[in-house]
């Protein structure tokens, strides 16, 4: 291998096809609904979040989708390539390995670009934003906003844009089809990696950093209950989430596989026979657990057969679909049980399940269901490269940062509630707060 | 422990890659693959480990 890594000038993205003006216009009506997804995404966030914490968590969603837009648009886009005019590549085995894109920074050229280059930028503005709140989700109720909002920016100055660049830019996995005849390359149509998989590898690097909320994993006993604090909040989120969903893999399908536009209402179908088949599965593994349906695992069900099908429902069929959606339902309330009962991890939101686990499930599937042969190769050397190098890469940059800017708010903060603590004042002024019987 | 298994699963990654460059045939690239995922699994294992609280009195 070139130990010298090389700059030279970027090939024209594939996505830079000719593209009718009705499909442009299409594509950019679904991308303006996609942010639905980032809505229900935050309000789950807050809704499985204590009510001590609400206001906190809420201005963190927000706090954090504009600094994670402001940092892409500075310096992570240029990282990530779309724009295309440079990038670094290394030379191995006779064949060129794009490792990172070296556009324009501050978004300069946007304007003059293609307008498909258009597009997939605001694509990856959305998954940058999307990106972010799922490591929030998972700190709620001790990750200071400071660190929170760090975080953030590491993760869209640094991570997702070396990761964008190797999936959706032309980058060495999406070109493992051509380079090594390896099926059509790592397949990523709605974000199952670069967003999902890669917000619940940083949600793991968190919670390992941040640490159990306290009284979460007593002396005595396994784990204490933490129930979320407004189940409608998180049920309402999983409807919005969906109106995202559906947007967002058709707009995936249209930019990443270059889907017909005769394919885009299958592809929406196939989004919700996944979600719903998850929920199914979860519904019926929660009532036979417990007797009764439980309402946050039956929501985290439902968002993880979304997250499935960010990988695959742009190709499978919508039985397949099905089937993608019902394992993950029924493997997400069980993971959420064995991450915290006995791995004890703290995870409120359970987006390391819901998003890590279900968009794992989702790539491997892809590889079994996408219709060119060899494509589950390309599928596990893209999962290799994403659990292998981008997740220590992650817990890496966190723990320096943790360093500088410490994640855990001090044991008063804690106890007085992320509100008061961070922002002055509770989501809930007239309500009585009930003293928590694990700080006794 | 918990770095240890966060060097590991980079090794694993390197696996995979050699896989790419060294095999031309699907077949022996798809069980380095396999392999370096398993190096990877394991790396992870180790990391959650030492991630893990003690259990009953000697918890913080």
């Amino acid at each position: 291998m070139n130990a010298i890594p090389l700059m030279v000038p970027a090939p024209i993205p594939a996505q830079v096809a000719t593209m009718t003006d009705a499909a442009f216009a299409l594509t950019l009506g679904l991308l303006l609904l996609a942010p639905m997804a980032i809505a229900g995404v935050a309000l789950i966030n807050t809704g499985l979040g204590r009510s001590r914490s609400a206001a906190q968590a809420m201005l963190g969603n927000l706090a954090l989708i504009a600094v994670a837009v402001i940092v892409f648009a500075f310096i992570g886009a240029s990282f990530a390539g779309s724009l295309g005019s440079a990038e670094i590549v290394l030379h191995a085995a006779g064949k060129t390995w794009s490792v990172l894109g070296l556009g324009s920074f501050l978004l300069h050229g946007l304007n003059a670009a293609a307008p498909q280059s258009q597009l997939a930028v605001l694509f990856e503005f959305l998954s940058v934003a999307m990106l972010v709140l799922l490591p929030w989700g998972s700190g709620a109720d001790r990750l200071r906003l400071a660190a929170g909002c760090a975080s953030a920016a590491i993760l869209a100055a640094i991570v997702f844009p070396l990761a964008a660049h190797w999936i959706w830019a032309g980058g060495w996995l999406s070109a493992l089809g051509t380079n090594f005849g390896v099926g059509a390359g790592f397949l990523d149509a709605g974000g199952a990696a670069t967003v999902h998989l890669l917000g619940g590898m940083s949600a793991l690097a968190v919670v390992w950093i941040a640490g159990p909320r306290r009284g979460k994993f007593p002396k005595e006993g396994l784990s204490t209950a933490m129930p979320g604090h407004n189940a409608t909040y998180v049920l309402f989120g999983c409807l919005l989430a969906l109106v995202g969903w559906l947007a967002w893999n058709s707009a995936g399908a249209i930019l990443w596989v270059h889907a017909p536009l005769s394919a885009l209402p299958g592809t929406a179908i196939n989004t919700l026979l996944s979600a719903s088949g998850a929920l199914a599965a979860t519904y019926s593994v929660t009532r036979f657990r417990f007797g009764k349906p439980d309402a946050s695992l039956c929501a985290n069900g439902w968002l993880a057969g979304l997250v499935a099908s960010s990988a695959c429902a742009a190709f499978a069929s919508p039985v397949e679909s099905l089937f993608v959606g019902g394992v993950a339902g029924i493997f997400t309330p069980l993971l959420i049980e064995v991450l915290e009962l006995a791995l004890s991890i703290d995870d409120p939101t359970g987006a390391i399940t819901v998003h890590g686990a279900a968009g794992l499930w989702g790539l491997i599937a892809a590889g079994f269901f996408a219709p060119k042969p060899g494509q589950l190769l390309a599928q596990l050397i893209g999962v290799a490269a994403l659990l292998g190098f981008v997740f220590p890469l992650i817990y890496l940059l966190f723990a320096l940062l943790n360093r500088f800017v410490p994640f855990r708010v001090d044991p008063d903060g804690e106890r007085m509630g992320m509100d008061l603590h961070e922002i002055g004042g509770g989501a809930y002024p007239e309500f009585v707060i009930h003293r928590d019987e694990s700080y006794r | 422990m918990k770095y240890a298994g966060l060097l590991l699963m980079p090794a694993g990654f390197f696996l995979t890659i050699a896989a790419l460059a060294l095999f031309p045939d699907q077949g022996r690239r798809l069980a380095f693959v396999l392999c370096g995922l398993a190096v990877i699994a394991m790396g992870l294992v180790v990391a959650v480990r030492g991630h893990m609280l003690p259990h009953g009195d000697n918890r913080p």
